[in-house]
């Protein structure tokens, strides 16, 4: 069997199982309260692993590892966050939200707020973010089959597309549930067993210093294969050999390289394409050293710290799981859980961007850094070792695409079919087919745009609408309709405009670059100001019953209150 | 010689009510919403909205204090430990078990709040 075909191996089994234990689960979904949030009888550990399951994405999986590879330390706050934005939920919203009874994000602030316009509002933006989330998830599984097996690139993203629209039409969360508790396991084993053995494969290497001061460079010949033609920075002149045509000189300074292989000297320091500046060992292994070319280190990195900080809860599929908990205090249990799985496996990506710069430099030069879990089994151990091991990590990828597409998927639907359909188990089904087609076509038209950087732009968005919404709707009595709408408008329409232009690519350098790529840090406090202020002039829009709410989020649920559920 | 007064048996007027079990009063203080439940609930939702700010403002000082650190004093960035500079030590790997930590201490100390809640219904 030759490389490939280990990879396709590992593709069909990952999606058959995933299928596979989807029409387990459908053989248990009989009503359509079962169908949306698996009749509320999921135990903690299983839903701990499920909300895992679902959480760790395209981003944690080879976002994580391509951003460190490219721009170093600071990228390490990408996980922090991710993992810390759990432990904000677990403090701030966990129990009150579960006591809610809210199935999504729009559910709560009808309960809350009693305004169904600020309900349609929130609606909005779950299908905002949910869309902006499944796009990379998709062009990741696009990469992911073009990388290993040479597939076009539509080929992953509409497999993935196809498969979590049959799995969540066809079985609905139950099913979801089993498939993404199980999903978290094999993400973790696919990514801490490569990981072991490169690093053990590192030692028998020497264990050569991965921040060399002299920055990355071909450790030995290296043919490079570009799909399409690249611009390039060169810093040293080099003489590469392009097949077909000889070798060519390539001095000092800006080049555009041609489609086709090039084979690179051992020793020669690698060009990197445009948007990524060549960083020193120091800089890249130092904290605010701007490495890759990042503008205003610091600001970006508070900027990320209160994104994932305070988006994580704002998530649409994070949401939902909490319904499928008992009462308050098992979803404050399941939190907990939560920490330590994700806590388990954010240990593992860094290793793999930390050895990549020295192994794969030449990522840095074809730009796919979100390519290196992959590439470097067969780059650091190759043979039937690291083919194999490139199989688990391909299996691994998709079992990521899978879940976070899939938890996704439901909770888009749930608000289209909520909002928008007839709540039966019919038009769910529908729903789900609707609410995939669009980021596919998305996914398809745009081209392939840095996942980790994508997902981040989705954590500002959901920080910048429903962490206010929660967080004050929770705790402050004197939130009223008006101020949560103007709140979730001006939030939400700041970070949409702001990342819209990130993806248009509109600022470049400088400041408006730096302010526009993470948004946070202007848009939540905004969209805090502008709820609050705008609630304190319409203060006689609070809600009658709001002391019977705050009484239904707050109140142990062994005291027994004769509560509307 | 005057009579020493009667001596008179106080009651409520209504005997033949039910007597309620310790607590009813308290709980339906509380689901009527009366002054005293109102008091109650406020008291409940302080005391946990002060845990969970507290504690988030533990890790927003220690965490967001990080980059500050390295800016403000940036010999930190280059320290080593055990053989690894200290920004990847510490974010890398030691803030994960620090998380679930602060998450444990919250669960723990927020249970005994609402414990607490509960028992003052059921007592009184």
């Amino acid at each position: 069997m030759t490389s490939t075909s280990y990879d396709v191996v590992a593709v069909a089994a990952v999606v058959l199982l995933t299928l596979g234990i989807g029409v387990y689960g459908l053989r248990l979904a009989r009503t359509t309260s079962d169908f949306l949030v698996a009749s509320r009888a999921v135990s903690p550990m299983w839903n701990a692993s499920a909300i895992s399951g679902e959480y760790l994405s395209a981003a944690s999986f080879l976002g994580i590892a391509g951003l460190v590879l490219a721009y170093g330390a600071d990228m390490l706050w990408y996980p922090v966050g991710f993992v810390a934005g759990y432990l904000v939920l677990l403090l701030l919203v966990a129990a009150p939200l579960r006591r809610s009874g809210a199935y999504t994000v729009p559910d709560f602030a009808e309960a809350r707020l009693a305004s169904p316009a600020v309900r349609r509002l929130a609606s909005l933006f779950v299908v905002a973010i949910g869309w902006l989330y499944l796009v990379p998830q998709l062009q990741g599984a696009g990469l992911t089959l073009s990388a290993t097996t040479g597939a076009p690139v539509w080929v992953g993203a509409v497999l993935v597309a196809v498969v979590v629209t049959v799995n969540v039409a066809g079985g609905g969360m139950r099913s979801a549930t089993f498939v993404q508790a199980f999903q978290y396991w094999l993400k973790l084993t696919a990514l801490a067993v490569p990981a072991l053995f490169l690093l053990l494969a590192w030692q028998g290497d020497g264990a050569p210093d991965l921040a060399a001061p002299a920055g990355p460079v071909f450790r030995e010949t290296t043919s490079v294969v570009l799909d399409d033609p690249v611009r390039v920075e060169v810093v040293e002149p080099v003489t590469v050999d392009v097949r077909g045509s000889g070798p060519r000189l390539l001095g000092a300074g800006e080049q555009l390289l041609p489609s086709g292989t090039l084979v690179f000297p051992a020793g020669a320091a690698v060009p990197h394409i445009d948007r990524i500046e060549r960083a020193t060992g120091d800089a890249w292994a130092r904290p605010l050293s701007g490495a890759g070319g990042l503008d205003h280190p610091l600001y970006a990195t508070y900027a990320l710290v209160l994104a994932t900080f305070l988006g994580t809860m704002g998530l649409p599929h994070v949401l939902v799981r909490f319904y499928t908990n008992p009462d308050g205090a098992a979803a404050r249990r399941t939190t907990l859980v939560v920490l330590g799985l994700l806590g388990v496996f954010y240990l593992v990506p860094t290793v793999y961007g930390a050895l990549g710069r020295l192994y794969t430099p030449e990522l840095l030069l074809t730009g796919r850094t979100d390519a290196v879990v992959l590439a470097l089994p067969g780059a650091l151990i190759g043979g039937l070792g690291g083919d194999l091991l490139e199989a688990l990590l391909v299996a691994g990828a998709f079992a990521a695409f899978l879940s976070t597409s899939s938890g996704l998927l439901v909770s888009t639907a749930g608000v289209l079919v909520q909002d928008v359909l007839r709540g039966t188990v019919r038009d769910f089904r529908r729903a789900a087919v609707a609410a995939a087609a669009l980021p596919l076509a998305l996914a398809l038209a745009a081209s392939s745009l840095p996942i980790g950087q994508v997902v981040g732009l989705a954590f500002a968005m959901a920080a910048s609408t429903f962490c206010p919404l929660l967080v004050l709707g929770i705790w402050w009595r004197g939130l009223t309709a008006p101020g949560a709408a103007a709140g979730l408008v001006a939030g939400g329409g700041l970070s949409a405009a702001a990342v819209l232009s990130t993806l248009a690519g509109l600022a470049d350098r400088g400041w408006p670059a730096a302010l526009l790529a993470q948004p946070a840090a202007w848009t939540v406090p905004t969209a805090f100001a502008v709820m609050v202020g705008v609630s304190l002039a319409t203060r006689d829009r609070v809600p009658a019953d709001v002391g019977r709410t705050m009484l239904q989020l707050h109140a142990p649920e062994s005291l027994g209150l004769s509560l509307r559920r | 010689m005057t009579e020493p007064p009667r001596r008179v048996a106080v009651t409520s007027p209504r005997t033949s009510a039910v007597r309620r079990p310790p607590g009813r009063q308290t709980l339906l203080a509380l689901d009527e919403q009366d002054v005293v439940g109102e008091l109650l609930i406020r008291s409940l939702i302080r005391a946990q909205l002060l845990l969970g700010l507290r504690l988030a403002a533990v890790f927003g000082c220690l965490l967001g204090g990080l980059p500050l650190l390295f800016a403000v004093a940036p010999s930190t960035r280059d320290v080593q430990v055990l053989g690894v500079a200290l920004p990847w030590l510490v974010l890398g790997a030691l803030v994960y078990p620090s998380l679930v930590a602060g998450g444990w201490l919250y669960v723990r100390l927020t249970e005994r709040n609402e414990r607490d809640f509960v028992d003052l219904v059921e007592r009184s």
